[in-house]
């Protein structure tokens, strides 16, 4: 076992892992933050995606100490506290119908508000190879596309 | 019929605040903020985790099982044999509730094979430990001793003399053999008669469903008093408590089963699996929880898997094309055991093989043959999708032949407008439709004539970037399904749906409803049923589902059945409570019931509204019972168990417009245009998101994905990075419109929305391909239509092509 230290949602917090222990088990199991999801076990749906001192990354592509003096943030570090409202990003989820079973949604959420940062002058191309590392099984996209653009577009505005 | 039609779709938008408006789902929330509790997210104090081997080989004797590796690791408390396992359940197999015909095969199906593995994933042992970790280890620590036995893997050898056999016992590969033919000389007639005949083989390849959870299961024992709760990432909860009662022995009132937040299904949760049964009879002999969550590698073989037919159709037609009869024979590939539903998923394709098409001679017959792969089960469509495959892609063939266009083809020979209802000669009666209404919208939105002259013209400039066009228009049945068709085709339950519309003291009101969303919205549409009936906000509604405990009678999801089915129990029993709800307004206002009216919420006397009783008054007074109509029971609540007269029938056109680059065979939709009827709708926003996501999983089945398997039966696309689930990057822009033709089937005059689009896409995207190509000599394209089969089909024709490069 291994101790590690990171700031989770702005919390710091210390854990002992296995050396393989990756960053999403970690998550999920020791910290108990399971809006993080599983989808596979070869890094290809997103399911898992986190924010790594803000920007993204697939928690199972990283072991929990790896993750040593990191700030990570999970989809339950992004809306308002007490209940204060979604995120600007969930929000737009909401509106454009972007989710049916809600599965990816966290990883698909934390990935694009990773790219709208990285990128804010996005189009519709942009989003769609943007967010190819991120499955979805249910909404064919087009609703994620409309509602991260829209997304984009508030934020490009507000800017 | 028309005008009708047109007045019902008025009052049904018309009369209604919240049905056939979008509304944002009220299921949203927990998902987008990671509160939702998927089954991993679940957990109880001491459980053990299971870790499955599985066997390695498509078809081996199990000569042994050797734990002792495993067994040294910490945390790892048991390894188990089959045959260890085996007093847990005696002679009870995993069940098939449809035996479709009286001598279908189906040999027995234990949860852990004891002598012999027949297919790749097979589970052949298992572990039991303390963690997550713990129990992936022990499981490849496990040595398993094989002696190979050689394995079949192709549907159209399985049934060779000389071909091994998947259970020997049986003598043969068969399962069951189907026919539907109700007029065999009539169609041999037609045939004689025909002045076109159309003659094509096509190969439905494998899929795996890939909902983004994979499965989990969760076992918890109720020591003291014989109870388990059975926790699954199942979309059919009711029938999974049955069928483990009858498996294990447990009685099923001390079952109750719990499906969380469902990560998707797509069908494929649609069963009873072996981990679901190894789970509880592990968690009801040790006293321990015991839980077990699948793996996206692990779900690519124990997982149920979809599709997996060779189809031969043909068509008899006349001189102007159209079609007098349609001839099917289908090969089925069953995998190596018969899941829940596996023989019928064929099926539910074999009475739609004539598609929209009015063609009076119909002959459909199944042979279903057992393979070494992954058993085949419901898969989005469950045998919709290849029937309007077959003959979709025939009807292109026929338009070629006759020489008029694909829409021309189709429109020579649709069912009448007027026709309906229209009894098919395959059996059934469909409920409603337009079908060139349909396609005209589709045509006059998809701008053929542009499309049209660009094709031509990059035809005439030898481009390498070719235009193709392709339709399909479909019919599918939906609204699985009224008890006594069941009957008739040997499935082992019913088809109706259950709902409670218990109205509270506060005047809130509980919804139950025996339909199970994984997805779907369910939440969202049934409160707006219910609130427009009772007047009140939706959000005064709460609508309870999946465990049986709080919902305990219901069929579940699937077949896009929820809202026909299940939303018309709902519907109905709001009217029941409404009724009562009359009695006691009658009863306080002193007058005849005949005479109230129920505007806004409250009753009046028809002409008097100043003398109203509100909603909220009359479930007060259902809940203090002061002064209720004699005899009348003190509740406001209503119980309706609804089973459908009818299958429900939504169809559509739907064209897709591709590029293909005949340089390097990659194939790319530009433009998809869909026009779907799936009668009234309740939320558009919902109809529109289940189009979106269900045309892409049938675009995917026609460019993208193929569940492959070496000769020796080892599958090669285990996970998502050799199976291709599209993304983003791939999807297509959806541009969708609706057709409106109320189901007369059931009072909401709704048909399902759930598959359309899954049904309707992989003929679509293979017409086009095959459209573009055409010029090139090309007449057929094998699914998946990858870049390298592409390039190779044009390059065959030309290497075949007289003064080819050969």
């Amino acid at each position: 076992m291994k101790s590690i230290t990171l700031a989770v949602n702005g919390t710091e917090r210390k854990l002992d892992v296995e050396p393989r222990t990756l960053l999403v088990h970690a998550l999920r199991d020791e910290l108990r933050l399971t809006g993080t999801n599983i989808g596979c076990d070869s890094s290809s749906c997103g399911a898992c995606t986190v924010l790594v001192d803000g920007q993204s990354a697939k928690a199972c592509t990283m072991f929990a100490v790896q993750a040593e003096g990191t700030s990570i943030t999970t989809i339950e570090g992004i809306s308002g506290a007490e209940g204060a409202g979604l995120h600007p990003m969930q929000q737009a989820f909401h509106e454009h119908h972007a989710l049916q079973c809600g599965y990816c949604t966290p990883g698909m959420v934390m990935a694009a508000i990773s790219l709208v940062e990285e990128y804010p002058e996005l189009d519709d191309r942009g989003v769609r190879h943007g967010l190819e590392g991120n499955l979805c099984r249910c909404t064919g996209y087009q609703n994620i596309v409309n509602a991260v653009l829209a997304c984009a577009g508030a934020k490009e505005e507000q800017s | 019929m028309n005008t009708t039609m047109t007045e019902t779709e008025e009052a049904a938008t018309t009369s209604y605040t919240h049905i056939g408006k979008a509304r944002l789902r009220r299921e949203d929330p927990a998902l987008l903020t990671g509160e939702a509790r998927f089954i991993d997210d679940l957990t109880l104090p001491a459980e053990l985790w299971l870790g499955i081997v599985r066997s390695t080989e498509a078809h081996a004797k199990i000569l042994g099982v050797d734990g002792r590796a495993a067994l040294e690791i910490e945390g790892v408390s048991e390894v188990l044999s089959g045959a260890d396992l085996a007093p847990l359940w005696g002679e009870s197999a995993l069940p098939c509730a449809w035996p479709v015909t009286d001598d279908m095969a189906n040999p027995p199906h234990l949860p852990v094979a004891t002598s012999v593995a027949k297919y790749v994933g097979d589970a052949v042992a298992v572990v039991l430990a303390t963690s997550r970790y713990a129990a992936a280890d022990g499981a490849a620590a496990v040595l398993v001793d094989y002696e190979q036995l050689p394995a079949v893997t192709d549907i159209e050898s399985a049934l060779a003399t000389d071909a091994p056999l998947v259970h020997e016992s049986l003598g043969t590969n068969k399962s069951y053999t189907w026919p539907l033919i109700p007029n065999p000389e009539a169609v041999d007639e037609a045939f004689a008669n025909a002045a076109h005949t159309i003659s094509e083989r096509y190969v439905q390849q494998r899929l795996i469903p890939a909902p983004m959870e994979p499965r989990g299961v969760l076992a918890s024992p109720g020591v003291a008093n014989g109870e388990l709760t059975l926790y699954s990432a199942t979309q059919v909860p009711h029938i999974l408590k049955v069928m483990t009662a009858v498996t294990l022995g447990i009685p099923e009132h001390k079952i109750r089963v719990v499906a969380p937040s469902v990560g998707g299904g797509f069908g494929c949760k649609l069963n009873v699996y072996a981990e679901e049964i190894l789970c509880s009879a592990l968690a009801m002999d040790r006293g321990v929880p015991v839980r077990w969550t699948e793996g996206r590698s692990e779900a690519a073989t124990a997982t149920i898997q979809g599709r997996g037919q060779v189809q031969h159709i043909e068509l008899a037609a006349d001189t102007d094309g159209k079609v007098t009869a349609v001839r099917v024979k289908l090969l089925a590939d069953m995998g190596a055991y018969l899941q829940l539903v596996t023989p019928g998923v064929p099926l539910l394709g074999g009475f739609l093989y004539h598609g929209c098409y009015d063609i009076p001679n119909y002959s459909f017959e199944c042979t279903s043959v057992f393979t070494n792969k992954t058993p085949t089960d419901a898969y989005r469509g469950a045998g919709r999708p290849e029937a309007t495959y077959a003959i979709e892609r025939a009807m292109d063939s026929l338009a070629i032949a006759v020489g008029v266009t694909p829409e021309e083809i189709r429109s020579r020979n649709f069912i009448a407008a007027d026709a309906f209802p229209y009894e098919s000669s395959a059996g059934l009666v469909f409920d409603s439709g337009d079908y060139q209404t349909v396609l005209d919208k589709a045509v006059a939105m998809a701008n053929l004539d542009t499309v049209r002259t660009e094709q031509t013209k990059r035809r005439a400039d030898k481009s390498n970037k070719l235009l193709g066009i392709g339709f399909s228009s479909y019919v599918e049945m939906c609204g699985l399904a009224p008890s006594r068709v069941l009957a008739s085709l040997n499935y082992g339950a019913g088809g109706w749906e259950a709902a409670t519309v218990r109205v509270l003291p506060t005047a809130k009101v509980q919804v139950i409803t025996g339909s199970t969303p994984h997805g779907q919205g369910h939440e969202t549409s049934w409160s707006m049923i219910v609130a427009d009936k009772l007047g009140i906000d939706p959000d005064d509604i709460e609508v309870l589902h999946s465990d049986t405990a709080i919902s305990p009678t219901g069929l579940d999801t699937y077949g896009s059945r929820s809202l026909s089915v299940g939303g018309t129990a709902v519907f109905m029993a709001t009217d029941k409570v409404l009724d009562k709800a009359r009695l006691i307004a009658a009863h306080q206002l002193e007058a005849n019931e005949g005479d109230l009216e129920y505007v806004d919420g409250s009753f009046n006397v028809k002409g008097t509204p100043t003398a109203a009783v509100p909603f909220a008054a009359i479930a007060f007074a259902a809940f203090t019972a002061h002064d209720l109509p004699d005899g009348m029971e003190p509740n406001l609540e209503a119980h309706v168990t609804y089973d459908p007269p009818n299958f429900t029938f939504p169809n559509g056109t739907h064209i897709a417009i591709v590029e293909v680059d005949t340089q390097t065979g990659d194939v790319a939709i530009v433009d998809y245009v869909a026009v779907d009827d799936c009668g009234n709708q309740i939320n558009p926003l919902i109809v529109e998101g289940q189009i979106h996501g269900g045309v892409l999983q049938g675009a995917a089945q026609a460019l993208y994905e193929d569940a492959v398997y070496s000769e020796d039966g080892q599958i090669v696309t285990v996970n998502l990075g050799d199976y291709l689930v599209p993304s983003a990057a791939e999807a297509p822009t959806y541009r969708l419109a609706s057709h409106v033709t109320p189901s007369p089937t059931n009072p909401m005059g709704v048909k399902g929305v759930g598959e359309a689009g899954t049904i309707a896409a992989a003929p679509a995207v293979i017409n086009a391909v095959v459209d573009a190509l055409r010029p090139l000599g090309v007449t057929d394209m094998a699914m998946p239509a990858s870049p390298q089969t592409v390039w190779n089909t044009i390059n065959n024709v030309n290497n075949e092509a007289p003064g080819g490069a050969s």
